[in-house]
């Protein structure tokens, strides 16, 4: 008890700015002494508080023009090609979302429209518009903070991780059934995966959020 | 001697009479209602936390049963229609001999949800009531259900997969049925369940219990 206290009267009259609560104990740290390329856990509870890395804006602005890119691949390209009795059928992540839209489906066809696709790609959208100005050096665009808690609260609803192991699952359902040939799509979804894995490493939101605030005019 | 795991050696912010902006870490004097930093709501815990957490959880129960009883499939092969649920999927890809991919959907749409409505409920029951379970357990509890959550939708995602792929003319074409669309639901209210959870609370309980 009596460490804890003093460390409440040595930090709270000077810089509350280098203080960090810990998001799931609430747990105080002090945000220097977490070394550069390292990994700072809370000492509580071990939740992954920032992992500083050097020049990571740039890679974060790399990671997420390549995910641009691999998505808009990924959409329309077809990911699946089905061959039986002559008969031949593509599907594309178009097509799956399409498939939804008769009837009672519609409302299902939006959400997978939303979990495959628009949420992904206003996610990548928010990041590059937060991040890119920084890692050129400039202040943050106007607007930023918002863009980058969007950013942050859409982390779980973007799914296209979930939709590729949706993609294997179903060529087994179907594979005894007809001959099943992987489309172009299938790799850039897998890629995509590998960069989101990659981009979850290198972006630390506390350290983002410090930096708009340091350099941020808005 | 003190215990260095002993939950009164970490000064939290609520005691040190600050508030901690949960997105973004930014922390502020007691009192302030918006943060500073990046305008999101601030309070020291979440006391409306538990009624989300419940008003969610059930919804995500009731929308379970439909998506269990229903048919997820509609399956035309050559005139003949049939039909099936969550369960007859699996059983089928059992007879397929394909026992992994059978056990991926077996797992990742039966057993992770029902858990997760278990574990969130548990983990709900627990707050401000003294614990036999240390709160790293609990949170690791919770740290898994937050994980896993959204690998539920694989089913969905199948479902609409073969429906897309599927429509060979007469030869054979798959409909969705009701059950996709509260399967979906279920998984979504789950998430917002497990979300509007305040962790804190979690190691409040151990706080009190050690002093
Ligand atoms: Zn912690
Ligand atoms: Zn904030």
């Amino acid at each position: 008890m009596e460490h804890a206290l003093n460390f409440a009267h040595n930090s709270l009259g000077t810089d509350l700015t280098d203080l960090v609560a810990c998001p799931v104990c609430d747990t105080l740290h002090r945000f220097s002494t977490i070394p550069q390329g390292g990994r700072g856990r809370c000492k509580r509870c071990h939740h992954v508080l920032a992992t500083p890395r050097p020049n990571a804006m740039t890679r974060i602005v790399m990671l997420a023009i390549t995910a641009t890119i691999l998505m808009m691949a990924a959409i329309s390209f077809p990911f699946l090609t089905i061959e039986t009795h002559g008969l031949r059928q593509q599907a594309s992540v178009i097509d799956t979302i399409l498939a939804y839209s008769d009837g009672l489906m519609v409302p299902l066809s939006l959400a997978m429209a939303a979990l495959i696709v628009v949420l992904p790609l206003t996610r990548l959208t928010a990041i590059l518009y937060t991040v890119a100005p920084m890692a050129l050096g400039h202040h943050p665009v106007r607007g930023a903070t918002r863009a980058f808690r969007l950013a942050e609260y859409l982390k779980p609803w973007a799914m296209a991780e979930v939709f590729i192991v949706g993609v294997a699952v179903a060529l087994v359902k179907v594979g005894g059934l007809a001959t099943l040939t992987i489309g172009p799509a299938f790799w850039a979804f897998a890629a995509l995966v590998l960069i989101t894995i990659l981009q979850d490493n290198f972006m630390s939101s506390l350290i983002i959020w410090k930096t708009l605030e340091t350099r941020g005019t808005t | 001697m003190e215990n260095p795991g002993n939950a009164r050696n970490y000064l939290t912010a609520r005691e040190a009479g600050l508030v901690s902006c949960t997105t973004c870490g930014k922390l502020h004097p007691a009192g302030v209602k918006t943060c500073l930093r990046c305008g999101a709501t601030l309070a020291s815990r979440d006391t409306q936390s538990l009624q989300k957490v419940w008003a969610w959880w059930i919804a995500g129960v009731i929308a379970f049963i439909p998506a269990n009883t229903y048919p997820m499939l509609k399956t035309a092969t050559l005139g003949s229609q049939s039909e099936s649920t969550l369960l007859g999927g699996i059983v089928e890809l059992l007879h397929h001999g394909s026992l992994g991919i059978a056990g991926i959907v077996f797992f990742a749409s039966i057993v992770i949800p029902a858990s997760k409505f278990l574990a969130i409920a548990y983990l709900a029951l627990g707050i401000g009531r003294p614990h036999r379970s240390s709160a790293h357990l609990r949170h690791q509890v919770y740290e898994v259900v937050e994980f896993v959550g959204r690998w539920s939708m694989i089913d969905v995602f199948v479902v609409a997969i073969l429906t897309a792929l599927v429509q060979l003319g007469s030869a054979a074409s798959i409909h969705p049925g009701i059950a996709a669309v509260s399967f979906a639901l279920s998984v979504a209210f789950t998430m917002l369940s497990a979300q509007s959870f305040d962790a804190r609370l979690i190691w409040d309980a151990d706080k009190d219990q050690d002093q």
